[in-house]
């Protein structure tokens, strides 16, 4: 062991999407980061699948960029094949052994070439492909990598018996070390944050449904790799018994969830239902002709805007859903196809744990059994803890929960049970993506706090040389084609595009490379800048989504402006999609080439201009989102305004009693209401309204009028955290024309008053009360919590009383499903309706006199009306966004989703920013939550506001609009188009003219389109620019 | 997307111009300017009707980043289509050097037709529906007739008295049309500066663009 300990501040464990947004909020609030994964590459799960729902963004490609933004970020330092091997000291001075297992491969010599990978002559199943097809023992992970370095699988001929080692010999960079040994190291950092995500439900292990057994049937997860164009068979899905075509696809829901048997989880996975929709679109999308099944049982959308994807899933043609109890399935011996035999409700199921009626005389009729034929089936595999969590919280000292996941704190769910321990990502338990980015940022925020003090003592920052004066030379452009391994290199032919190249206007040099990106060739590049004197750059490779801001740096450390830099994509563009046509696809390669080395001659250099940051927040809204955020700044040291509509502080859970895992709330707040009055950084703005807000992101102002007073605040950073409401559902069923009718909230208020239920015998609830309908096209999220809260707490207090849920499909996610179930075994009785035979209810006189709510549903499992007399009716109604919303969306200039919501600038990976730089969100505002998941989005935010207040500047990018004043007619035309409110006229010598406030342009470029005379340009999209490359595309070549 | 472009495509010999962007109500920007590139394409189709194109040769679609597939669909079938077309103005019976002409004098009218969208053209609201309606109705196109077809027609007026000075009868013969109408063009012209008439050669002279200040 050496004896040494690199210090740095913070250990982030797992390099999956929730590690890697840690590590980055972290890294750039300015702390030194080790970044740890135990696999060859940062990614995790997110890496293997194929699209993200609801939006159905690429994930990989949504993904990898932020890998890159890692691997370049100076203060953080990626430490693969790596894991913990022992956690010594205490919160702010922890001492972290790491064990480094070999990767037989030298990070610092390997180019990423992959000849070695041509020559291994062994086939293995490949890992990321869910062994669904063969890769080599010597290979890089998956394309995007990082490192983008091959390693070594165990099952290589030479690890096993000595018998290969041709790779050692193909490898001219001498990268390939079979003698590597596993390497110790120790660190020393403040404080770590827990993000080893989840493993998936193994079907195999008590072979589920034939998984195992038959070939033709898969896990979700499989399929995910099926779908994808990286994938076993590049994006066709074929099945695995003889590599056809699927028609037929059924999938099979809560397969190793809500199960109370051996091996499986009793809890709900929260993310395979609206997985399981992706998937079925997606399948649709590929073969239109696909027939899908889907066996579920409750259908849980209840995250924003996974409604209307579920609507979207069923409403394709050839989709069936069928609410379903799935028997069994047995694989037909000729066609290998695979049957499933389920029960539906046409005569009566006991699917899930309460979908039954107990009691009540409800009559057992034999189930109803069919059986189907199917080309593949799909499991819908649920999540569990990590494999080795036992581990993890052996070697970490910390706790695990009954469900084996990371014990976390009742009131924040990212600290775990060893201080300076945090927390992130589906180690927390089952979540989807952006909850594991919302709580990455929340553990940035919580490390800020106990790091504060530290904050960019170790922090590095990137030096450039002096950027080289251009003006007066002519243009130099230097063409860089890229093989991409074999990606380009394959298809199209690159020495002759290089040849090519080198016979353009202005090219005064051109040259190819395997892999333009490794980090060797942009040093290269940067010195062929210097020495040729380039003063513009064409790299013809893949996408500038990803690799732009990689090889503008490289121009930097060439010493030239970085907006001389112009991409062909060659790649996705071309040789991806045309790769059985090599001699179009290189004449194509050709004409991509010369667009863009015309277009990069037009090119000028562009100043980004520094701006300074007012290091203070803004919050809107005195809940608990905002008091929480409010405080996870101020103990970060940042002073905070919190701004409060009401005369006290409290919101919605004012009126929360408990939650389903019985936190007193009121007890919560009253702490965290007497904290933030406690902190002296944070500044309360009673009964105040927001009457302006100028500025943009680091320089805002906002006038504020609190209690009779004018203030004026400059602020950094602004904080949405605005709430919702319950809606108030006058006329319906009754409510506010009877004293009996309550809403959910109302009934629990009752009850913690200490109700009297003496004269109450039964209590109905009716759930989706005015969303999930066209009006509100979305699930509220909370309420079926909500009900099973109250119907249990009912039953503690009486267990006699006789209490109903009408649902439509229960969605207690997470680890609500047990409290599901708790409520059925204390008789809870659960009747589902269907929304077109949704209950009626008359207030009347009972067969025994006694004034009742009839209340009458068509029970579709006993296929007649069920009538019940209530004494109560309950009523879950929506969640609907407060009333201030749109005031609040016109004063910061923000979306709102189209109900209403406050909309985040990305679903999956900014799910607390807004597109408007410099404004975050968290709580309600956003979407429905529960207390929990409102605490952790509010850290969340904390973190991302943080990170950006911890800069002493922000960059502003040079690529906005400006005003040629001599053209300008001041028509306005500029001025209508632009939403963003960026173009002012102002008065000049020569009359009114229009002028562009850089900072708050977007640079979309749509006052270009509408100007009659041309006076408004965007920057480095000028009119010169794009009608070269209209010009080039269009000429004979 | 700027109109000048698209004619600029044509100019150069595209014998199609496809658009693509993303689904409505999925832009990335609060502006929504896809639906300002939907309006551009509907002005610019009737623009090529005028022109004697197949508005045909110019589409828009909506392609999002995620449906690659669709991409190469709509491509295939917009080369498809276009080859049963023919080349550019070849496949519509033009003259190469008529259509140059007319090109050009639709290129010259592009800060008019910004301006006479704006003003007079826009739809009311972002929606598709309200855009196709808008752009279908009799209304808009008695409007495009009034404000843009008679422009039109002066711009190629103008192209053609840039080579040389014409008589009012040259004028018809080349651009097809009645004595009326060209004179009712050439006096307007003249009252706006554009144009001479030389008595002592009897023909027009130009004297300046439409968009170039007196």
């Amino acid at each position: 062991m050496t004896a040494r300990a690199d210090h740095g501040d913070v250990l982030v464990v797992g390099g999956g999407i929730s590690g890697i947004q840690a590590a980055l909020d972290l890294a750039t609030a300015g702390f030194r980061v080790y970044l740890v994964e135990k696999a060859p590459t940062i990614g995790g799960k997110m890496a293997q699948l194929d699209k993200t729902f609801p939006t159905n963004d690429c994930s990989m490609c949504i993904e990898s960029p932020k890998f890159i933004e890692c691997d370049r970020h100076p203060n953080i330092e990626i430490l693969t094949m790596t894991e913990v091997e022992r956690v010594d000291g205490e919160a702010g001075a922890f001492e972290v052994t790491l064990r480094k297992r070999p990767r037989y491969v030298k990070e610092e010599l390997c180019t990423g070439c992959t000849v070695c990978v041509e020559y291994c002559p062994l086939p293995i199943p490949d890992p990321f492909n869910q062994e669904l097809s063969n890769n080599k023992a010597i290979h890089i992970f998956f394309s995007q990598a990082v490192p983008l370095v091959p390693y070594i699988d165990e099952r290589c001929l030479f690890l096993e018996e000595e018998t290969c080692s041709i790779c050692v010999g193909a490898c001219k960079n001498h990268a390939i070390d079979f003698q590597q040994e596993p390497e110790l190291r120790r660190v020393k950092v403040g404080a770590i944050v827990l993000a080893p995500g989840y493993s998936v439900f193994d079907p195999a292990r008590r072979g589920d449904y034939g998984y195992g057994r038959y070939p033709n049937v898969v896990t979700s997860l499989d399929f995910e790799r099926l779908l994808c164009a990286t994938g076993p068979h590049e994006g066709e899905i074929l099945r695995p018994s003889d590599h056809k075509h699927p028609h037929r696809i059924a999938w099979i829901h809560c397969v190793g969830s809500r199960q109370i048997t051996a091996g499986a989880a009793s809890y709900c996975s929260s993310v395979c239902c609206s997985y399981i929709q992706k998937q079925v679109i997606l399948a649709k999308d590929h073969d239109a002709e696909t027939e899908a099944v889907i066996f579920h049982n409750d259908i849980r959308s209840y995250g924003k805007d996974f409604e209307r994807f579920y609507r979207r899933a069923e409403a394709l043609p050839g989709v069936r859903f069928v609410r379903s109890y799935v028997a069994v399935g047995r694989e037909l011996p000729q066609s290998r196809n695979v049957t499933i035999r389920y029960a539906t409700d046409a005569g009566g199921v006991r699917g899930a744990p309460a979908d039954s009626l107990r009691g009540g005389g409800r009559p057992s009729t034999p189930p109803h059994i069919q059986e189907e034929e199917f080309d593949l089936v799909v499991l819908g595999v649920g999540l569990q803890p990590p494999k080795d969590a036992s581990r993890i919280a052996e070697r970490f000292g910390i706790e695990l929960d009954p469900h084996g996941f990371c014990k976390t704190s009742p009131t924040n769910p990212i600290e775990t049970t060893r201080p300076g321990v945090f927390v992130s990502g589906a180690f927390t338990g089952p979540l989807d993506i952006p909850e594991s980015v919302v709580t990455a940022s929340g553990a940035g925020a919580l490390c800020g706090a106990l790091l504060s003090r530290r904050r960019g003592k170790l922090a590095r920052l990137r030096t450039y040389p002096e950027e080289r004066d251009t003006t007066s030379e002519e243009v130099r452009t230097g063409v860089f084609v890229c093989h991409c391994g074999a990606n380009i290199g394959r298809v199209v032919n690159v020495p002759s595009v290089v040849e090519y190249a080198k016979g353009l206007e202005g090219v005064v040099h051109a040259e190819e490379g395997l892999f333009v990106c490794s980090t060797d060739a942009a040093a290269q590049i940067s010195n062929t800048i210097r020495e040729k004197k380039l003063n513009r750059v064409c790299v013809a490779a893949c996408t500038p989504k990803t690799h732009e801001p990689l090889f503008r740096d490289t121009l930097r450390e060439g010493g030239i402006n970085q907006y001389f830099f112009d991409m062909a994509n060659i790649r996705e563009h071309c040789s991806w999609v045309h790769s059985k046509q090599k001699e179009e696809a290189t004449a194509k390669a050709k004409d991509i080439v010369r667009m863009s080395v015309a277009r990069a001659a037009k090119l000028e250099p562009l100043e980004e201009f520094d701006l300074p940051v007012t290091k203070r927040a803004l919050v809107v809204g005195g809940g608990v989102a905002g008091m929480t955020a409010a405080l996870g700044l101020a103990n970060q040291g940042f002073e905070v305004q919190l701004v409060e509509k009401e005369a006290e502080l409290g919101g919605l859970a004012r009126r929360i009693p408990r939650t389903l895992d019985g936190l007193d709330v009121q007890a919560y707040l009253r702490e965290l209401v007497s904290k933030v009055y406690r902190h002296r950084l944070i500044h309360v703005a009673h009964g105040a309204t927001i009457r302006s807000v100028s500025g943009y992101v680091g320089n805002f102002r906002t006038a504020l009028e609190s209690e009779g007073r004018l203030l004026e605040v400059e602020h950094g950073v602004a904080l949405i955290a605005s709430g919702a409401e319950e809606l108030r559902p006058t006329g319906t069923y009754l409510y506010g024309e009877d004293p009996r009718v309550l809403t959910q909230l109302e009934l629990e208020a009752r009850i913690a008053a200490g109700d009297e239920l003496a004269e109450v015998e039964t209590v109905v609830m009716i759930q989706c009360v005015g969303c999930r309908t066209r009006e509100r096209n979305y699930c509220a999220r909370v309420c079926c919590g909500q009900a099973l809260k109250n119907a249990l707490a009912l039953k503690a207090r009486k267990p006699a009383l006789d209490v109903y849920v009408l649902f439509r499909d229960l969605r207690a996610y997470g680890y609500r499903e047990d409290h599901y179930r708790a409520a059925a075994d204390r008789d809870v009785r659960f009747v589902r309706y269907e929304p077109e035979r949704a209950p009626t209810v008359e207030a009347t006189t009972s067969e025994e006199g006694r004034a009742v709510l009839r209340v009458a549903v068509h029970d579709p499992i006993l296929g007649q009306p069920l009538e019940l007399d209530a004494d109560r009716l309950v009523l879950s109604v929506a969640v609907v966004p407060s009333a201030g919303a749109p005031a609040l969306a016109k004063l910061f200039k923000l979306a709102q989703n189209p109900d209403g919501f406050f909309q985040e600038a990305h679903v999956k990976l900014r799910p607390v920013d807004f597109a408007a730089d410099g404004v975050f969100l968290c709580g309600t505002a956003h979407y429905p939550k529960h207390l929990q998941e409102t605490i952790a989005q509010a850290q969340g935010a904390a973190g991302r506001a943080a990170s950006l207040l911890a800069q002493d500047v922000v960059k502003a990018s040079g690529s906005v609009c400006d005003v040629k004043e001599h053209d300008c007619v001041a028509c306005g035309a500029c001025i209508t188009a632009c939403s963003y409110g960026a173009i002012d006229f102002v008065e000049t010598a020569r009359g009114k003219k229009a002028r562009v406030n850089p900072i708050l342009c977007k640079g979309d470029g749509l006052c270009n389109a509408k100007c009659p005379t041309n006076a408004i340009v965007l920057r480095h999209f000028t009119d010169e620019a794009l009608e070269s490359q209209i010009d080039a595309a269009l000429e004979a070549p | 997307m700027d109109l000048a472009f698209i004619l600029r495509a044509f100019a150069k010999g595209a014998d199609a111009v496809m658009i693509g962007g993303c689904w409505p109500g999925e832009c990335h920007y609060v502006t929504e300017g896809n639906y300002d590139a939907l309006g551009s394409v509907y002005l610019c189709k009737r623009l090529l009707a005028e022109l004697g194109l197949n508005p045909e040769r110019l589409r828009i679609e909506w392609i999002a980043a995620s449906e690659g597939a669709r991409f190469a669909e709509v491509m295939n079938d917009l080369v498809a289509r276009t080859r049963a077309l023919g080349p550019l103005g070849a496949g519509e019976g033009l003259d190469a050097a008529v259509l140059a002409r007319r090109l050009r004098a639709a290129r010259e009218l592009v800060p008019y037709l910004k301006l006479v969208e704006r003003e007079r053209l826009r739809p009311p609201r972002k929606n598709e529906q309200v855009y196709r309606d808008h752009f279908a109705s009799e209304e808009t196109g008695a409007l495009f007739d009034e404000l843009v077809v008679a422009r039109l027609a002066v711009s190629e007026i103008l192209q053609l008295l840039e080579e040389s000075p014409l008589s009012t009868a040259e004028l018809c013969e080349r651009l097809g049309l009645s004595a009326s109408v060209v004179s009712k063009h050439l006096a307007s012209s003249a009252r706006q500066g554009w144009v001479r008439y030389d008595v002592g050669e009897r023909r027009f002279h130009k004297v300046r663009s439409t968009h170039e200040p007196a």
